[in-house]
């Protein structure tokens, strides 16, 4: 098997003395949905950031298709083609959707000084990638962002990161503000996206979601990795009882706390 | 697929100020005569919307990136004084006092982003404290050095063509030219050139901005050296206009500057607006302060109107935007 995209290797992440992340230990392979499940609190914001360059690890290695490397900076983490995008979809709702396709790499026109921005083109350009994705609803790039719905801004934000050569999808919480529909739309957008070999993180709390584009999942539990498995390998009912806090969940956290005092902080190896 | 139609004019961000303007022509028209439409009606209002204009168009941009700018108050007595205290009190070159006056817009726009962008604090209140420190500089250091709160300035020659004199039969003033000018630039780096677009992306979103490679702080500077520079450029101006400078005056400049951007269609949370809105918002605010001339009025109800004027714009706006956002473009038969 290759060496995986994007691989943390005994990540720990602490905030002065506060322990944040512990012996994170993760794989990120193209082609492949990595789900990130765990509460509120859990660290899955510190893990993203760490894997988007934002947060440096205090310890622990960072590899980029098996070579180790240091994400100093989010400059660093896109060069590398890791895109974040967030709830939000991180655009911009007073922009038509061809302007914020291209902020910051705004197509140009013209010569010398009298350069202008191409409309036309950052319009063509914009629809033609959405609508490669499946959002057929998109057909106009000088619409506002702001008049697209929740699942069609993710769709735009994901569509444009793969646009400018994203191989690792982070998607914080993608379908954590959308309707049922809307957030069908993202998933087969996620399923589009793993179809074309890009390695996708997606970050969740609904196993719903999880389970129907997942193929390896990881349950965080207060900053270190509780369980790791693959599709397949745990039910539904197993995956939803250790999120939701279920009778696993509490014996997980008294087991991992116990283990950690009696083991100079560090947690147990994740459960298989 | 450029098609004009009315209701894509609507949904543009000048729409509201568009027709404010037509709204104020007809207003004045009705009660005032044309007077104020024949060249030297013009000029009146020319002058002042230059003016205001020439401080407008940047500080409007400030707004759209999500930014504000008061201390332009204490920046338009600053240009005016720093030109008579060089060229007047010791007589030195018109030139040098031009280049220090300018000098002086860029080193306060530079300490206001720099203190913006390091201290996250807002730039309200950032500008406030800039307004009255150099309101205080000001007033200080001519009293200090010319034991008056008015200077004389005496300006012949090309400098005084260029930046303080009367153009077109000696009524209209040439930061009419000046304001044209720089509209059309404005225009040309915020709405064609790529440029354009990052100032809107930071209004709209700063972080995402960021996370596109969008040089954030550094736009911030350039934008708050712009305001402040424009600002004391226009106080310069004003000096060699009118021969003298005075250290109080400037403070109308904060709020007439806010209105006409206001009244212009741009977002107060930034992220939306054009520059040709602030142009119509600037030419509407001018009318209304000098078309009060013409009719039988008092003068003293023109605040009245620009009050209305204001929450008229803004709700008008509003609901032009929310019809922007709400656009879907239409199938034929649904």
């Amino acid at each position: 098997m290759s060496a995986p995209i994007l691989a943390l290797r005994g990540v720990n992440k602490s905030f002065g003395p506060i322990d944040v992340l512990h012996d994170i230990t993760l794989e990120v392979r193209a082609g492949q949905v990595l789900c990130l499940l765990g509460d509120n609190g859990a660290g899955k914001s510190t893990l993203i950031k760490i894997m988007s360059g934002v947060h440096q690890p205090s310890s622990g290695v960072i590899e980029i298709d098996g070579v180790a490397v240091g994400l100093p900076a989010p400059r660093a983490a896109a060069e590398n083609g890791i895109a974040t995008v967030h709830q939000f979809g991180g655009t911009f709702p007073l922009m038509s959707i061809g302007r914020s396709f291209f902020v910051g790499v705004e197509p140009t026109k013209g010569w010398g000084p009298f350069k202008v921005y191409d409309r036309k083109r950052a319009n063509d350009i914009a629809v033609k990638a959405v609508r490669d994705f499946g959002i057929t609803r998109i057909d106009d790039g000088d619409r506002l962002v702001g008049g697209l719905s929740g699942g069609e801004r993710q769709s735009l934000a994901i569509a444009r990161a793969v646009h400018f050569g994203a191989r690792v999808l982070i998607l914080d919480e993608p379908t954590a503000a959308l309707g049922v529909k809307q957030a069908t739309h993202v998933l087969r957008i996620v399923n589009e996206a793993k179809k074309r070999g890009l390695a996708v993180v997606f970050i969740t709390h609904q196993v719903m979601h999880a389970m129907a584009v997942g193929d390896h999942f990881a349950v965080l539990i207060r900053g270190a990795v509780a369980a790791d498995f693959h599709k397949g390998e745990k039910s539904r009912e197993e995956i939803t009882d250790l999120m939701a806090g279920g009778a696993s969940m509490a014996s997980l956290e008294a087991e991992i706390e116990g283990y950690m005092a009696s083991h100079d902080g560090h947690p147990p190896p994740p459960a298989h | 697929m450029l098609s004009i139609s009315f209701g894509g004019l609507l949904r543009r961000p000048e729409a509201g100020a568009a027709l404010g303007l037509v709204a104020v022509l007809i207003f004045f028209a009705i009660f005032g005569g044309v007077t104020f439409l024949k060249p030297g009606g013009m000029a009146s209002w020319l002058n002042v919307a230059a003016n205001l204009g020439v401080i407008a168009i940047p500080l409007g941009l400030l707004m759209i990136a999500g930014e504000l700018d008061i201390s332009v108050g204490a920046m338009v007595p600053f240009g005016a004084m720093t030109v008579a205290v060089i060229s007047g009190h010791y007589g030195l070159s018109i030139w040098l006092g031009v280049a220090v006056a300018l000098s002086f817009g860029v080193i306060v726009g530079l300490v206001n982003g720099f203190l913006i962008i390091k201290t996250a604090v807002p730039s309200l209140i950032v500008t406030l404290g800039s307004l009255f420190a150099v309101q205080g500089i000001v007033l200080g250091l001519t009293v200090l050095i010319t034991k008056s709160t008015s200077v004389a300035l005496a300006t012949e020659g090309p400098a005084k063509a260029i930046f303080g004199d009367f153009v077109m039969g000696g009524q209209l003033q040439v930061m009419v030219l000046w304001w044209m000018g720089l509209t059309a630039l404005y225009i040309f780096f915020v709405h064609f050139s790529p440029f354009g677009n990052w100032i809107f992306a930071m209004g709209g979103d700063k972080v995402s901005a960021r996370n596109a490679g969008i040089p954030t702080d550094r736009l911030t500077m350039i934008l708050f050296v712009l305001s402040s520079t424009s600002a004391a450029f226009v106080g310069m101006c004003q000096a060699i206009l009118y021969n003298s400078a005075q250290v109080a005056g400037g403070q109308s400049f904060i709020f007439n500057s806010i209105i006409a951007v206001v009244v212009g269609g741009v977002l107060l949370t930034g992220g939306f607006g054009s520059v040709v809105g602030i142009f119509f918002g600037t030419v509407t605010f001018a009318i209304v302060t000098q078309g009060i001339y013409y009719t039988d009025f008092d003068r003293n109800w023109s605040s009245l109107i620009i009050g209305v004027l204001l929450l008229g714009a803004v709700l008008m706006n509003n609901t032009f935007r929310h019809m922007a956002l709400a656009y879907t473009p239409k199938k034929g038969g649904k």
